[in-house]
């Protein structure tokens, strides 16, 4: 019994190794670290009250952008480890199942638990103020998104340390997925964590819709909203179709290992290639859903930092609407080689090779915009423009696996793996970085300092080129994704020892964006303006930080870039509310269910994934008391009197 | 001072790597450049078109990103033109959605005739090999049902004629790779795929599986060895001739997860790819056992 008992502990936490007990040792303690530093400074109240049950779009950005960060580190780390392991030919750094397992996390952690997260953070904090709203159409519902990644990503952490990592790749295809190869609870995590966060997503995509589609202010019609916002829109239509795609592909294959069904095995009819099919289908167009947003950022960025009006609005908008279409309809090129037949790979070929057709004109449309513009080097504009020039060879080399023929050659080489990697982070961090920093002075009331974030960009964008053109060079040789190492006598050590080092140049890039965060924090240079880039739409007339409700008085629009249009005809004081024109605001309350809901979810999650079925149901149960708490709730909101308001604006210097 | 001492180092650094690539780039060891037949050298004229045809917008675009960047800079005394209206201009929008779409037209045009001429045999008139393929966890399989003799993580082909390898696995989905034969294709439990490749150059030619599948994968590595139609045939004669026979228990043992050097067999069970693609679920699926039907229809 008590052998027993041992053994099912030693199974239950990750033991054995070096990096795992250390950073078990670590994550004990900085969560002591942070329980001292809320206790001693007695913040607990304050983090309940502001924090966890706030349904505030801007505070949940900032929880967003928070996560996204520390996912970033996460995911980071995993990296480093891999090319650690690559660096030289038959290193022992790491074994096979741990190497397995970090190349999961990693992509794992970077899709779904990184570049969502960041996306939404941009959402959160611009679309409302962009569009001239007070909050988001629903903002209890935004809250409870919010919480589902969180746990769904707290839940997927805990593999590492508890149970053990998901080991079959972020693709997680079966039979490989299923109990006969992969009996561990990682798989389990895998599938919850992502259920769970994925729920979330779906709920984002809704309320952004309807958020974009009802609560515009009046005289911003669709032609006249910001590209941002446009892009968003096209985002969450694609979120709308996919995800519950994926979902379903999560469920089907979870039914399978908990209950012992046949959707994707070998045996009793089940067909593993469907999950491939449910999964791309969800997949590919996840890819456009990371980058639509990071379009819609450069657009604004570049339009600010070159003091011009955005080159080709309409083609622009043609653009975004005609990726969310044709993104839709690509799905089959990750399996060209699975034996689809010819007129079935020459329609996906074509129809992926479409998608560089409307964005080769975004990327005309935006030098054009800096044509005859006024450029700014500043730290958004830098990261604008050195996407281009990477996402243009992304976008080649886009073309070029799209066509199968080639494609058979490229095919999961790791000149595959240069190339998702140059749209991923060339497209979708570079964009995420260059809207956190434009932003940044909006979310947070402060700029972020120049200096170290110069270093950052240095390093991490030489860094990326050294790490990522090698790797092109190696998918050519020969060389396969998800290798743990590699013969001396390939000739791949030099390339893969090059690529490491930029790595690293790229992880030192990451520290010097920590550093420049904290820094500023330190020596805080607040933004009183609440326009330090001389902006051009209405996120720029408010104050930074803008007050809760955001405008006191709903502005009316009446041009494209509406504020630098004022500003143009010496008209700031437009927006300055009249005491008068002030009336009290309807407000939602906040709560702390959507909270709980998560940690029901959380609950539930976890007692699936070791198969503990009445752990789960009663988390079940949870997630059922909180909505039907919400359905009973009769007075979800409240009214902040037109006084306080005048108060507010009043403080704020605006009246 | 500061500021052009920052930019040498960064140039000296880019010109470092530049190097480093180049020198890699100039060995025989990139293999998809080194085509040792017809369909990897088919597959190659089209990297060659993609390419030329991708760089047509790409450097353009880089080029004229650095000429208006150094142009357009906000700095006190800059006379170039600002235009801070000038948005929109027909005619240089149609030239950009105009071009994509004749680039995208021409390589849709040639991806269609590749992909349907890549899913024949490169010579028809030619009588081709035949060799089933098997992944296993974690080695391959091979099988000659014409030759009826069997080998492990290597294959013997001859030259000048079109093979076609008829693919499965017994465990999770993997997929055959010869880089300088040509590309690859997916090996699935339950199913039979196709590939056709042909050598026509002797030589011995690096092979590995295109598709995680768990702990082992990365030792599955194999040889492919093309040689004239003749020696062929000896190697065939001496494999029947010399090696033990696969039994049925022997098949078994091969199935088992664990990774195995290079082995022969001078004959293997009777039918014993068919009834793998049966027995792994093909037996569930009409449409592959028909498709299974046409491809064995010979034997």
């Amino acid at each position: 019994m008590g052998d027993g008992l041992a053994n099912t502990a030693g199974h239950f936490f990750v033991t054995g190794d070096p990096l795992i007990i250390g950073s078990d040792v670590a994550i004990v303690l900085v969560s002591l670290g942070i329980v001292f530093v809320l206790t001693y400074f007695k913040k607990w109240k304050w983090l309940w009250r502001e924090w966890l049950t706030t349904v505030d779009h801007k505070k949940i950005a900032i929880m967003y952008l928070l996560a996204a960060i520390l996912m970033l580190f996460r995911g980071g780390v995993d990296a480093e480890l891999m090319r650690t392991q690559l660096a030289l030919p038959n290193m022992k750094f790491l074994s096979p199942e741990h190497y397995d397992q970090i190349f999961t996390t990693h992509g794992t952690i970077m899709i779904l638990f990184m570049a969502m997260p960041f996306i939404f953070a941009m959402f959160n904090a611009v679309v409302p103020l962009q569009i001239g709203a007070r909050d988001v159409a629903f903002p209890y519902l935004n809250a409870i998104s919010f919480w589902l990644f969180f746990f769904g990503a707290l839940l997927f952490n805990l593999s590492f340390v508890i149970g053990g990592s998901p080991d079959a790749g972020w693709t997680s295809y079966p039979p490989l997925t299923e109990l006969q190869f992969d009996p561990g609870v990682g798989e389990n995590y895998y599938l919850l964590a992502l259920s769970i966060s994925g729920i979330g997503t779906i709920a984002t995509g809704v309320n952004f819709i309807a958020t974009i589609i009802k609560m515009r202010a009046p005289g911003m019609t669709l032609m006249k909203m910001p590209l941002f916002t446009w892009a968003v829109l096209g985002t969450c239509i694609i979120i709308l179709f996919v995800f519950p795609v994926l979902s379903v592909a999560l469920a089907l294959l979870l039914i399978d290992r908990l209950f012992g069904a046949h959707f994707f095995t070998m045996m009793y009819g089940g067909n593993p290639m469907q999950f491939i099919n449910l999964f791309w289908i969800w997949g590919h167009p996840e890819v456009y859903i990371a980058v639509l947003p990071a379009f819609g950022i450069y657009s604004e960025v570049v339009s600010t930092f070159s003091q011009k009006k955005i080159f080709g609005y309409k083609s622009m908008v043609a653009s975004i609407m005609a990726i969310t279409i044709i993104g839709n309809l690509t799905w089959v090129h990750h399996f060209f080689t699975m034996g689809a037949g010819p007129a079935v790979n020459t329609f996906f070929s074509i129809s992926t090779m479409a998608v560089a057709i409307p964005t080769g004109v975004k990327v005309f449309n935006w030098l054009m915009t800096m044509y005859r513009g006024r450029i700014t080097l500043s730290l958004p504009m830098m990261w604008a423009l050195a996407f281009i020039p990477n996402f243009a060879l992304a976008g080649a080399t886009g073309v070029w696996l799209a066509e199968a023929p080639t494609d058979y050659q490229y095919h999961n080489s790791y000149f595959l793996v240069a190339h998702f990697h140059q749209a991923l982070i060339g497209g979708v961090v570079y964009g995420m970085l260059a809207g956190m920093y434009y932003w940044w002075p909006k979310m947070f009331g402060f700029k972020l300092k120049e200096k170290y974030g110069k270093w950052a960009f240095w390093f991490f964008n030489v860094g990326f080129y050294v790490c990522f053109m090698p790797q092109y060079i190696l998918g050519l040789m020969g060389m396969q994704r998800r290798m743990y190492t590699y013969p001396a006598d390939m000739h791949w050590t030099g390339l893969n020892f090059v690529s490491t080092i930029g790595a690293y140049l790229m992880g030192i890039g990451f520290l010097f964006i920590a550093v420049q965060i904290i820094h500023s924090l330190l020596h805080m240079e607040k933004d009183l303006t609440g326009d330090p880039w001389g902006g051009r739409t209405l996120e720029w007339a408010l104050p930074s930080p803008p007050p809760h409700y955001n405008f006191a008085v709903i502005p009316h629009v009446t041009a494209r870039d509406e504020w630098w249009e004022r500003k143009r005809r010496g008209e700031q004081d437009a927006f300055l509310p009249r005491p008068e024109a002030i009336h009290d605001i309807h407000m939602p309350k906040n709560s702390g269910v959507p909270f709980l809901m998560g940690l029901c979810f959380f609950i539930a999650g976890f007692g699936f994934t070791f198969g503990w079925m009445v752990v789960g149901a009663l988390g079940l149960l949870g997630v059922l008391a909180c909505l039907a708490h919400r359905s009973l709730d009769q007075h979800p909101d409240h009214d902040i009197p037109a006084e306080e308001v005048r108060r507010t604006e009043a403080a704020l210097g605006r009246l | 001072m500061h500021r052009s001492s920052r930019w040498k180092s960064i140039t000296a650094l880019m010109a470092g790597v530049g190097a480093a690539l180049l020198t890699a780039g100039c060995g025989e060891e990139i293999r998809v450049f080194q085509p040792a037949g017809p369909v990897a050298r088919s597959e190659l004229q089209l990297i060659w078109l993609q390419m030329g045809l991708t760089a047509v917008v790409i450097i353009p675009v880089i080029l004229l990103l650095a000429w208006i960047v150094i142009r357009y800079r906000n700095k006190p005394g800059n006379r170039a033109v600002y235009q801070p209206d000038f948005a929109e201009s027909r005619t240089l929008e149609f030239i950009w959605w105009a071009i994509p779409i004749v680039i995208v037209g021409i390589l849709g045009g040639v991806t269609l005739h590749k992909t349907y001429a890549l899913a024949q045999s490169p010579q028809p008139d030619k009588t081709p090999l035949k060799i089933e393929v098997m992944s296993l966890n974690w080695k391959w399989l091979f099988f000659y049902p014409d030759q009826k003799i069997a080998t492990v993580n290597y294959a013997e082909i001859p030259t000048d004629r079109p093979v076609q390898f008829v693919l499965t696995a017994n465990g999770p989905m993997n997929a055959f790779w010869v880089p300088n034969l040509g590309g690859m294709q997916y090996t699935m439990p339950g199913m039979a795929t196709s590939l056709w490749l042909q050598a026509d150059q002797a030589g011995e030619y690096y092979g590995h599986g295109g598709n995680f599948t768990g702990p082992g994968f990365t030792q599955m590595q194999f040889r492919v060895v093309a040689k004239p139609e003749s020696d062929f045939e000896a190697w065939v004669r001496q494999v029947a001739n010399g090696a033990p026979d696969m039994s049925r228990g022997e098949y078994d043992k091969l199935v088992q997860p664990g990774t195995l050097g290079e082995l022969s067999f001078s004959s293997y069970p009777d039918g014993i790819f068919e009834q793998t693609v049966m027995d792994e679920g093909g037996k569930y699926m009409e449409h592959d056992r028909k498709m299974l039907e046409n491809m064995m229809s010979h034997s």
